[in-house]
């Protein structure tokens, strides 16, 4: 922000459309109202609107779950539109309170939009449906980068289709920081020195844990023992350093309280639109790279409009004005070919090769390790 | 000469009319205990959740929440005596000091804020104590460098504003009531007005303080979004620990005994201060007024 002034009434307003929309947070900022769940009724019923004959059959109501941010909402009324079914997304916090509420059940959710590394802990547990291709006339394979479609197929059968993949780095302000980190090393040094109450940190043991570890060159995985609590100790010993422990990271990058924040592409792309002085960085040590995925939760109720509307936000050109808004790169080949050439050659979506090679994919049991669970509750509770 | 209710029929009544409210507390209140207190001595089920068992671990493990208890042990008394401090002079200005004609539209303004979710106006003060905020506003003032978001002070003002009504209500209905012939009797037997204060209105005003100071410390114990949103996730309460034990680490045996230790420390806190307020003797006399 250009000025230093209080926050102007119009400044006040967009944070409250931003709110609205769910965008002030990934993956956080919802999680922490009612225990994870935003409900915003979308579209409403089009009375005027006939359904096209195709879509007849389909009625109701789809309850799509999902993260902050992560549609067009033009999309979203074209499918209202086009097939009469009202879309009800619930906005989500981590990967760990989706699981947590469909182990509970009865969640009646018929779409939602787990991370690779959760698909096979699902499958475990039963908690997804097998897909049937036929009725994803939209997706196809062969035009899939193979990187971002493994995890979602277990055992030959598909359970999950891609949405979009993306990495986890970090944000800094140009404006404020003048190191120039390229490293996780750099960004725990700086958090720890200069840039000391200006750092923020995930509220997500994954992220946070992994990039401690990738400090020390282990693996952003490592459930060794020794080498997680060589990353509790440096994460012990930044605490009193941060900012603050949040995935809402956004208004506090936004209102130019936090200089530097560990980050997830989209949110990057997002921040840098509106202040380009923000940039994005990955770690030269690596980190995280990911994709996540369209499921349908067993029992879903309305299944038909499910695969509806995966197949609808799964078609290239309905996926490029997805991309275009949420700024994470998609994984499919003709979807890329539809977007504006300035997202295709922006960095922050598309890394360049020699960073990517150090990305590691999170793995199931980073995610579930009760260590790791309880290495976090000591960091937040220190 | 009128003919009593037989004793059976009336206790037919009062079953009737206890029953709704019974089977409330019973269905919403004491099944869900119960079902806590069995699940704290479950065991963690490997993806998470619970597995039938019965040990002691998960409470033999309540050190591991040390930090969340003391923080939430501090911070909710604490942030009760700020906001009796805060509502007490706004409850005396209101009931004494304000004309009758303009008292009722400053208590609908006290109300009014509740009219907006709690948290959107969190939100609000995440901007006002943000740098930018009544930070940017001490610096003309030369006091730099100033930090209130994200530390236990910002957490102790959310308390203060958010809960301001739950003390200012039940103090200004004791003020209300208090009769102003006693005021009088003081002054004519030559106290002057501060000590009048002290010994007449004050103690007679103490039950509506013990009140809203029950309410809001019973909220304060159990305070989640305060603490996550005001404290940047860095001022850990219970409420926190529950949250990230439920559906983070889903670790719900261990929740469920943080839980069970949370009621208990409560129950006993609430019971120790009920009986140290009725033990006061004026106190009891006003309660009884």
């Amino acid at each position: 922000m250009a000025d230093d002034k209080i926050i102007t009434p119009q400044k006040f307003i967009e944070e409250l459309r931003r709110f609205q929309k769910g965008s002030v947070t990934r993956r956080h900022f919802l999680g922490v109202t009612g225990l994870g769940v935003a409900t915003a009724v979308l579209g409403g019923a089009m009375p005027g609107l006939k359904p096209r004959k195709a879509y007849a059959a389909l009625s109701g109501t789809v309850n799509l779950t999902t993260w902050p941010n992560y549609h067009n909402q033009e999309n979203l009324d074209a499918f209202t539109k086009k097939t009469g079914v009202t879309i009800n997304m619930n906005v989500f916090g981590s990967n760990e309170e989706m699981l947590a509420k469909l182990q509970a059940g009865s969640t009646g959710w018929d779409v939602f939009v787990p991370t690779n590394y959760t698909i096979s802990t699902y499958k475990g547990l039963d908690l997804i449906e097998p897909l049937d291709l036929k009725l994803l006339p939209n997706y196809d394979v062969a035009s899939q980068d193979q990187r971002f479609t493994s995890e979602g197929t277990i055992d030959g059968t598909v359970y999950a289709v891609p949405k979009n993949w993306g990495t986890t780095g970090f944000v800094i302000n140009t404006k404020n920081v003048t190191q120039n980190p390229t490293s996780w090393k750099e960004f725990w040094d700086l958090t720890k020195g200069p840039l000391s109450g200006r750092v923020m940190v995930h509220d997500y043991q994954l992220t946070t844990i992994g990039n401690a570890l990738k400090y020390f060159g282990y693996s952003f995985n490592s459930n060794d023992e020794k080498q997680l609590a060589e990353a509790e100790k440096l994460m012990l010993e930044a605490k009193p350093h941060l900012f603050a422990i949040n995935s809402d990271y956004q208004p506090s990058m936004r209102n130019g309280d936090a200089w530097v924040s560990v980050a997830w592409t989209g949110d990057a792309t997002q921040l840098h639109r509106d202040l380009p002085e923000i940039q994005y960085v990955l770690g030269k040590e690596g980190g995280e790279i990911w994709t996540d995925y369209f499921a349908i939760p067993k029992g879903a109720a309305n299944k038909d409009a499910a695969y509806a509307l995966i197949d609808w936000l799964l078609t290239p050109e309905i996926n490029a004005k997805e991309v275009q808004a949420h700024g994470y790169p998609s994984t499919d080949a003709r979807t890329n070919k539809l977007v504006s050439k300035e997202m295709l050659e922006n960095p922050i979506l598309y890394p360049a090769k020699d960073l990517l090679t150090n990305l590691e994919f999170g793995a199931a049991a980073t995610l579930t390790n009760p260590l790791r669970a309880e290495i976090m509750a000591r960091f937040k509770s220190a | 000469m009128p003919q009593l209710a037989p004793i059976s029929r009336s206790k037919t009544v009062t079953a009737l009319l206890v029953a709704p409210a019974g089977l409330f507390f019973f269905f919403l209140l004491v099944l869900p205990l119960i079902v806590v207190v069995i699940y704290s001595f479950g065991a963690r089920a490997d993806a998470g959740g619970y597995a039938p068992a019965f040990t002691l671990d998960n409470y033999a493990n309540l050190p591991a929440r040390g930090q969340a208890f003391f923080n939430t042990l501090t911070l909710a008394p604490l942030g009760t005596l700020l906001t009796a401090l805060f509502a007490y002079p706004l409850a005396y200005f209101l009931a004494v000091k304000a004309s009758p004609k303009s008292r009722t539209l400053l208590l609908v303004l006290v109300i009014v804020p509740f009219w907006t979710s709690q948290l959107l106006r969190y939100y609000a003060w995440i901007m006002i104590l943000g740098s930018k905020g009544i930070p940017s506003w001490l610096a003309y003032l030369g006091i730099s460098d100033l930090r209130i978001i994200n530390t236990p002070w910002a957490v102790l003002i959310g308390a203060v504003y958010g809960f301001l009504p739950l003390m200012v209500l039940p103090i200004y209905v004791s003020l209300e009531k208090l009769d102003k012939r006693l005021l009088e009797a003081s002054a004519d037997l030559g106290a002057n007005s501060w000590r009048s204060f002290l010994q007449v209105t004050l103690p007679l005003s103490l039950p509506g303080v013990a009140t809203g100071s029950m309410l809001v410390f019973i909220l304060l114990m159990g305070e989640y979004i305060l603490p996550q949103l005001l404290g940047g996730g860095k001022v850990f309460f219970i409420g926190n620990a529950l949250v990230d034990l439920f559906l983070q680490s889903r670790n719900w045996p261990f929740g469920a005994a943080v839980s069970t230790a949370l009621v208990a420390i409560m129950f006993v806190t609430i019971v120790i201060y009920m009986r140290f307020v009725l033990s006061r003797g004026d106190v009891r006399r006003a309660a009884l007024v």
